[in-house]
Formats: C-alpha cells, sequence, structure tokens
C-alpha cells in the first residue's frame, strides 16, 4: 500500500492543488522528452481533471527530434527544423514545470528540485534518458574537441561537426563508439553509409579514409542483422576495427619548430592505435545527473533498474520508467519508448487504482537504417527475436533487412508521425506495441541446434 | 554439446569455452581456465575481479561490463586489461565459469 503525501506539504506548481482532496492522484513525469511526453499525454487522455494532476518536469524548453541530429553533419537538416518548444507537445491540462531536478527521495515520495522546491508525487514516472559523458574518456574533451573530435549526438556537436566535414578535403575519418550502451546504436553506422554518400557526392570519396571502431565483436551483436550491416561496410569501403576499448583519444597536434601537422589517435586500453585527422566520437552514456544523487534509483551507470515487463522500478513500487532512462536490455531508441508507452500507462493506472500490473512490454524495437543514396533499411526486433528478414508490420509492408527507397521516404516521413501522432499518444492502426511476427522470415534452425544450447 | 576437464571434473562449455552451467565450477577450476586464456598465474587481483564476477552474476543474472567492472570492481579499467589482456569482462567471466556479458544493444 502506499500512503498518499499529506497536501500541505506539497508545494505545488499550482496553488490551486492545495484544495484538492485526497482523491486526485498526483503523477509527477520527470523528463519531456520522447518518453515523458507521450507518457503525459497518453495519461491525461485516460484521466479525467478530477482524478489526477500530471506534471512533467524538465530543466530546458526544447524538445529535439533527436534521429534528426544524424542529417545535421551532412547539410539534410538544421536545427531549426528539429527543434519545438516542449511545452506545445503537451495536451492541455499537463502541468509543464521548468526547473532541474536536484534529487528524488523514494522514501518521501517526493522530487526536489534545483529551484529549492519541492513536489510530492502518488506516482512517479522517470523519463530523463541518458547523458552524454565525453569527459569520462581521457583526452576527449582536450584540446581537439570540436576542432578535429566532434560528437553527432548532441545539438552543438552536430552543427560544429557540419562545419568541420564542409572544410575536410581528405584523409582519414574515423566513427568511433566508446562503449556501450548508447542512444541509438545504429546511428553511428548510419553516419558512416552517410559520410560515404557525401563524399562520394562531392567527389572526394577516394581521398577519404573511413574507419568504423566499436568495442562489440561485429557491426552489430544480433547475428542475421550483423551479416548484413558488415557487409554493407565492406560494399562501401569502410574499415571495420572491432573489440577495440578506447581508453584515450590524443588529439592532433602541430609539430613545434617544423609546423608539421600530425594527426590524432585513438589508443585502446589493450594499447592498439587507430590514427585520424577528423574523429566522430559517440561518448560513453550514462543516466541524469540526478539519479546518482537518489538513494537507491538507479544502478551503476545511473539508468533506473525496473522490470523488463511492466516497467515498474525495483526501488519501490510507486516508481516507473520509460525510455532511455531504463536499463531494460533492448536498444536505447524513441521507438521503445514509443512501444513502452502503451504499457507504462496501464500499469500506472492499476498500480493507483490498487490493482496487480498486467501489462508486459516485450521489448519491442523498430530502427529505420539509412544507407546512403536514398535509401534506407528497416529492422524490428524485441527481447527474444533478432531483427529478421520480412516485410513490417505485415506481408504487405515495408521491406525489411533490405535497402529500399520505401524505407528512406519512411524515415523521412517519419518526422512528421513523431510530433503528430507518437507524442500526442495516439494509436495507429496495424502498429501495435508487441511485436508482429507475422510478415518475419525465420532462418532455418541447424540441424542439432537445440543440443548446442 | 562439447565437454572440458578442470580440475578433475568434467564440465559443459559453449563453441567460446564458457561453461554453459556456473553452478558447475569450482574455484579449484579456474587456474586451469585462465592458463587456456594465456594467464600463468592468478594473484590477489585476478581473484579479486573473478569473485565479484560471480556475485555480480548470482545477483543479477548477468557479468558485469567493462565498464561497469571499472566502477564498482575496485580495480580500475586499466588495471583490468593489465590482468586480463585480452578483454577483461569476456575473460573474467569465462575463468569464473559464468556466462559471457551480454552485449548491450
Amino acid at each position: 500500500m502506499f500512503v498518499t503525501q499529506s497536501r500541505d506539504q506539497w508545494l505545488s506548481p499550482r496553488p490551486a492543488t492545495d484544495q484538492q482532496n485526497d482523491l486526485v492522484k498526483r503523477i509527477v513525469i520527470l523528463g519531456g522528452g520522447t518518453g515523458g511526453t507521450l507518457a503525459a499525454n497518453r495519461l491525461r487522455r485516460v484521466y479525467d481533471p478530477e482524478e489526477a494532476e500530471i506534471v512533467v518536469v524538465d530543466r530546458d524548453a526544447d524538445h529535439v527530434y533527436q534521429p534528426g541530429l544524424l542529417f545535421v553533419p551532412f547539410g539534410r537538416a538544421d536545427m531549426t527544423h528539429i527543434v519545438r518548444p516542449r511545452q506545445r507537445q503537451l495536451r492541455s491540462g499537463v502541468v509543464f514545470r521548468q526547473a532541474g531536478v536536484d534529487h528524488v527521495d523514494v522514501t518521501a515520495d517526493r522530487v526536489h528540485l534545483d529551484d529549492g522546491t519541492a513536489l510530492g508525487y502518488d506516482a512517479l514516472v522517470v523519463a530523463t534518458g541518458a547523458r552524454l559523458l565525453p569527459e569520462e574518456t581521457d583526452g576527449l574533451t582536450g584540446p581537439g574537441w570540436m576542432r578535429d573530435v566532434f560528437t553527432f549526438y548532441a545539438p552543438d556537436g552536430a552543427v560544429a561537426l557540419h562545419q568541420a566535414l564542409g572544410r575536410f578535403s581528405g584523409g582519414r575519418l574515423v566513427v568511433n563508439v566508446i562503449d556501450m550502451p548508447i542512444k541509438c546504436p545504429v546511428a553511428p553506422l548510419e553516419f558512416c553509409f552517410l559520410a560515404d554518400y557525401y563524399f562520394r557526392q562531392r567527389g572526394i570519396r577516394d581521398r577519404v579514409q573511413l574507419t568504423y571502431v566499436t568495442p562489440l565483436d561485429g557491426a552489430f551483436t544480433k547475428p542475421v542483422c550483423n551479416q548484413e550491416l558488415s557487409g554493407l561496410l565492406t560494399d562501401k569501403g569502410i574499415e571495420l576495427v572491432t573489440e577495440f576499448n578506447t581508453g584515450t583519444v590524443a588529439a592532433g597536434t602541430i609539430k613545434a619548430g617544423t609546423g608539421e601537422a600530425v594527426g590524432g589517435r585513438l589508443i585502446s586500453y589493450d594499447e592498439r592505435e587507430v590514427p585520424f585527422d577528423l574523429a566522430v566520437v559517440i561518448p560513453l552514456h550514462g543516466g541524469a545527473a540526478f539519479v546518482e544523487r537518489s538513494p537507491g534509483l538507479g544502478d551503476e551507470l545511473g539508468f533506473i533498474p525496473v522490470d523488463p515487463g511492466t516497467l515498474q522500478a525495483k526501488v519501490k513500487p510507486n516508481v516507473f520508467a520509460l525510455g532511455d532512462a531504463t536499463d531494460v536490455p533492448t536498444s536505447k531508441a524513441g521507438s521503445v519508448a514509443h512501444f513502452e508507452g502503451d504499457v507504462l500507462v496501464a500499469n500506472v493506472r492499476r498500480f493507483l487504482a490498487g490493482q496487480p500490473l498486467t501489462g508486459a512490454f516485450d521489448g519491442h524495437t523498430n530502427c529505420f537504417i539509412e544507407t546512403g543514396f536514398g535509401k534506407a533499411l528497416l529492422i524490428d526486433f524485441n527481447y527474444d527475436t533478432e531483427p529478421l528478414a520480412g516485410h513490417y508490420p505485415g506481408r504487405l509492408g515495408l521491406p525489411m533487412l533490405r535497402q529500399s527507397r520505401l524505407n528512406h521516404l519512411g524515415k523521412l516521413a517519419f518526422q512528421q508521425f513523431y510530433w503528430h501522432s507518437l507524442l500526442p499518444g495516439r494509436d495507429v492502426p496495424g502498429i501495435s506495441s508487441s511485436m508482429p511476427a507475422r510478415g518475419k522470415i525465420r532462418p532455418p534452425v541447424p540441424a542439432g541446434a537445440d543440443d548446442r544450447r | 554439446m562439447p565437454t572440458a576437464t578442470y580440475a578433475d571434473q568434467s564440465v559443459t562449455v559453449n563453441d567460446e569455452g564458457f561453461l554453459t552451467d556456473p553452478g558447475q565450477w569450482t574455484e579449484d577450476m579456474a587456474p586451469q581456465i585462465a592458463r587456456t586464456a594465456g594467464i600463468e598465474d592468478l594473484t590477489p587481483r585476478h581473484w579479486q575481479v573473478i569473485r565479484f564476477m560471480r556475485a555480480e552474476y548470482q545477483a543479477k543474472g548477468t557479468g558485469p561490463t567493462v565498464r561497469v567492472l571499472g566502477k564498482t570492481s575496485g580495480v580500475t579499467i586499466k588495471e583490468l586489461y593489465q590482468l586480463f589482456p585480452k578483454g577483461p569482462a569476456k575473460t573474467a567471466a569465462r575463468i569464473a565459469g559464468i556466462p559471457k556479458p551480454r552485449g548491450c544493444i
């Protein structure tokens, strides 16, 4: 059982709530990104105003369409097209509170904000995503940062990289994932494919050596997909360096006296080196900083341990999480937050009604992989099923694990779907939260495979 | 299913040499598995990592990654690579008789 806070202890953003009786539940959602926004809008739709108050807290006012960041370095999108006001994405009746979170006191069911106020809650939804931690890698934010070492995972980095690519007339370009987990694990590969296309269009591809450097033992972790993506790297002449755990990023320098330019190097913990003239690095990721300041809430990387099916946090029954903020074993991707939304809303509701949780998220993930030349791949998988060939969401749908123009158009159209359908939390006919099994071509089970399990 | 013999006990292993049943593992198997990974002597620092891996596996159902090991095992990533040069998380997991740590996706 949970106990509702006495209202006089609340410092509400709305004085009116002080008058509310205990039947009005307060749901506080930390983070107004993909997961937080769609959860707030879905919750607002299922609760009458007199049943529940829904508060979204975020430290800033800009909602970035993160998939768009991939296109910024190549001049195919600019920031004005992929940023909209956070508050405008929230349904009327959702309270938006712009403030940073200092910490969550899960014992007292209260969020402490950095302006010194506190918000009590009946249910808490953590949707604060993942944070980039470039300073955790030796040398990454040193003299080369934003000069010959960039990341496109943040708006300022994506814009600066666009300028750097424009100046780049040839040499060694490396794309390096420092370590997992990262947001959208296919984006670094997409960057490689798009870079190949970009340099071909500029007519200087033969002067650019492209290398993808990953800590994994292949281009991607899932076998069928790994084969397809590795093949694409080979086809496009992109070198693959695997099992490379970057310890240090040494920026390029100018030799004193001679004035000779010396390129930069990625140096692994086992002392291998990859030289570069321009490095595109995906820094380490962790959960939001307040998670570390909130005893019991997060794991060692700041992600929220949750039940992978119900999305209820392990720390306390009235805490839930979705999107990149959780520790669930699937990709950190907007599609995951989208598919989790259904389950999360149903379970928050059941929890507040004192009923057992039923909804179960299956790990459904769906990603378009841009491959350049106006084409893209599509992959669709869950906790148990790896990405397979076939069609999505059924036999007559988009081709999976195969480059097609249709998938590229799907990826471009997705931005409109994101603002107008996904964030408002509308259900789309034919697109279910759980992974569709129809349309997938399962590989034959090798003889004796069961014996090897 | 392939088998291997460590400390005079037959154990089942997968294609990469990881024990398929962590329950079959005993501490006296570790030095022998370590030698197959090119580690001649297990020092107390090696053992600190091996025991930590087993405890984490028992608590969470999966072994920690290098990054988590560096943050939580009391051994820095640099030293982890000195102890287990061919990939600390993978090698230590194999010596500790637990499955290969799940690659995040």
